[in-house]
């Protein structure tokens, strides 16, 4: 589904992404670990088309289709759904009409008609009570006011709304007590189907508990330094990143 | 002939229409030497500083309309807030139009300067409120005193709440050439009396309108006044709006300004808190842009302690468009635990677009909170790739934010309809498409 080529994407001048190999196939949960600073964000936000990444060598390829030329709304249309770290509150705008206004210009840019009123409530309250939301939440302004929890189960929410085929988890665990997490998690694992793809991204393995990936890649520096199975992230909660750094550097 | 010097020589023509052994036009005689000695206000006051009447002068206006026009509901249907029961007073280029209104003496007073001026029986009232808080010394103010004669008249008596919101509708025709206004509006609300008033200017045609209106609202002890005005008018048509306030103690005014269009529209905004324990608060939108100017000149006057007052004006301002905030609040030694806010945040949708925004604070006493904040800028980049992010398109995720950002404003609108129509108009400006459930 999603073919990552030899990526090298900077910020500022800045090199962070240094030459990222990954494929990731439709059914499959992928997760990106790494130390701070490795460049995890930065892999996120260059595959939803952030401006202010350039990319400055490789491909992006999705479902045949390099996508690396097209705008961010245009990548949505597509099919890549990011999940934010850090949600920005949009005060004035409530999450139902924010939701209608992503569905009805997703369909629009697809060549499809609008929702009807009546399809969009009953979706709307489907996927929030999959994940337990508060109908209040659905009338009150995009993350405005929200407890981090509530601001992650709300992107996991949008998430069940716009139906992605690959979905970029940007730390979706930070901020998340357990129950949250499990209520997320559960939320994920229920949207995912043969067609679509998960990316996760993540500090710690214990997400990972959770969500159960196939593969999981460690970022270093900007580089895949180790793909592995899922106890490559067991791994890595007993011994932390050092021992790959000295791999790293002795190869 | 200036338009000074033609509405000086008018002023015998006017005198042939009006009572002139009344006491009100001794007040009216005062008023128009003082126009004569101020004449209109120029650049080099520094209220004015950024805001030219100039343009607006130079128009060959006719002072009083030749003959009365009558225009159909159905034309007009649409600059009423029509789904909502409401007393109207409507006038047809200054001259009350009865078919299109419904006035009311029943219980209250909605109706029109011209009967509160002759009618024996308003005398008492019109003896103690008339022109007893607009400034005498202002030029703008005296000049619509002199002319005074037509308006809206609203008078709540003690522990009396309206049954209906009020609307005052003044609409031009364009039957003459040009056309200036002078409304005149009186609102009393007694002790414990509430009432909700929607106030709107709209010119029907391009021919130049240039309005000049006062309205003075005194609020009792206890009274509760929610003022609304809609500016959304031709850009052949320009408005000077003075509006003065004068609280008693315990009362709850509110005036909010919706500014979408118009030539050049000035608001002289003024509260003037006298007792304990009041709320004065001022909200505003703008959004303009071509080559469209706004602004808001507010003033509250803290003159006893234990007040509050709040002030919200958000701007958006595209093209060449030019607004203006200049706010000033005053707090007197003896206001003591004053809290005063106040707030004007901007954005500049284009590079060509001005805005002048200009705090003023001279307090005097130690024990207060006031502050005050402004913001220039553009939109939030890391929101804009946020709505993007979700499939929403740059130009619509601009429209959205821009939306989000103006309707905040509308929280504290009373009548929902109102606010409905209010937020349609915001999301119509904006091209911004909206659902159910706002």
């Amino acid at each position: 589904m999603l073919k990552i080529k030899n990526l090298h994407a900077s910020v500022e001048g800045k090199e962070i992404l240094k030459g990222i190999n990954l494929e990731i196939n439709a059914g499959e949960v992928h997760a990106i670990m790494g130390p701070n600073g490795s460049g995890k964000s930065t892999l996120a936000s260059v595959i939803a088309g952030k401006e202010e990444f350039e990319m400055t060598d490789g491909e992006i390829i999705l479902e045949n289709e390099d996508i690396s030329e097209m705008e961010v709304d245009e990548r949505a249309h597509n099919g890549i759904f990011l999940s934010m770290q850090y949600p920005v509150e949009i005060p004035g705008v409530s999450v139902t009409n924010f939701m209608k206004t992503a569905i009805n210009e997703t369909r629009k840019a697809q060549g499809l008609e609008e929702m009807p009123a009546k399809d969009m409530l009953k979706k709307i309250r489907e996927k929030s009570e999959m994940l337990e939301m508060d109908r209040k939440f659905l009338s009150r302004s995009l993350n405005e006011g929200f407890s981090g929890g509530e601001k992650k189960r709300n992107e996991i929410f949008q998430m069940a709304m716009m139906e992605p085929k690959l979905a970029i988890l940007d730390e979706t665990d930070s901020g998340l007590d357990i129950d949250a997490l499990r209520i997320v998690s559960d939320g994920v694992n229920k949207l995912r189907t043969k067609e679509n793809a998960v990316m996760v991204i993540t500090h710690y393995q214990r997400l990972l508990n959770y969500i159960v990936p196939d593969y999981v890649h460690v970022l270093l520096d900007g580089k895949i330094v180790k793909s592995g199975g899922k106890e490559l992230a067991h791994k890595l909660e007993e011994h932390g990143y050092d021992w790959l750094k000295t791999e790293a550097k002795s190869v | 002939m200036s338009l000074k010097d033609k509405l000086i020589s008018s002023f015998f023509a006017f005198e042939e229409q009006v009572d002139v052994s009344s006491d009100i036009h001794t007040i009216r005689n005062k008023a128009l030497k003082n126009f004569e000695s101020k004449g209109f206000p120029t650049k080099k006051e520094e209220a004015w500083k950024y805001t030219s009447l100039n343009s607006i002068l130079k128009e060959d206006y006719s002072i009083f309309p030749k003959k009365e026009s009558t225009i159909e509901y159905r034309d007009v249907k649409k600059y009423f807030i029509h789904d909502i029961d409401a007393y109207t007073i409507v006038f047809i280029d200054g001259i009350y139009s009865s078919h299109l209104s419904e006035t009311t003496h029943d219980k209250i007073d909605a109706c029109l300067m011209s009967s509160a001026l002759d009618k024996p029986k308003y005398k008492e009232i019109m003896e103690k409120y008339f022109n007893k808080i607009a400034p005498s010394d202002d030029g703008l103010n005296s000049l619509n005193t002199a002319f005074s004669r037509e308006g809206a008249f609203i008078h709540i008596p003690n522990n009396t709440v309206s049954d209906k919101p009020i609307q005052i509708l003044n609409l031009s025709t364009g039957n003459e050439a040009a056309l200036m206004l002078q409304p005149r509006n009186l609102v009393v609300v007694g002790e414990n009396s509430q009432v909700q008033i929607i106030e709107r200017h709209q010119s029907l045609t391009e021919n130049p309108v240039f309005t000049n209106s006062v309205t003075e609202i005194f609020a009792e002890k206890r009274a509760m006044v929610d003022y609304y005005k809609i500016q959304n008018d031709k850009l052949s048509a320009s408005l000077i709006d003075n509006t003065y306030v004068d609280q008693k103690d315990e009362s709850n005014c509110s005036v909010h300004t919706f500014s979408f269009g118009g030539k050049l529209t000035r608001n002289n905004l003024n509260f003037y808190q006298r007792g304990e324990h009041i709320d004065s608060t001022m909200n505003g939108v703008t959004i303009i842009e071509g080559k469209q100017h706004v602004d808001h000149n507010t003033l509250v006057h803290h003159s006893q302690p234990n007040c509050e007052s709040h002030q919200d004006y958000k701007g958006i301002f595209d093209d060449k468009a030019v607004g203006v905030f200049n706010g000033k609040v005053l707090v007197d030694k003896i206001a003591q635990k004053i809290n005063a806010y106040q707030s004007n945040n901007n954005i500049l949708v284009s590079d060509k677009a001005t805005i002048n925004s200009k705090p003023q604070l001279e307090i005097f006493a130690d024990d207060v909170q006031c502050s005050h904040g402004c913001t220039i800028g553009q939109l939030d980049e890391e929101a804009l790739f946020y709505l993007k992010s979700r499939g929403i398109p740059a130009k619509e995720a601009r429209a959205l934010l821009m939306y989000a950002f103006a309707n905040n404003v509308l929280e504290s609108v009373k009548i929902p309809e109102l606010k409905k129509r209010i937020n349609k108009l915001i999301a119509n400006k904006l091209n911004v498409n909206l659902g159910f459930d706002l």
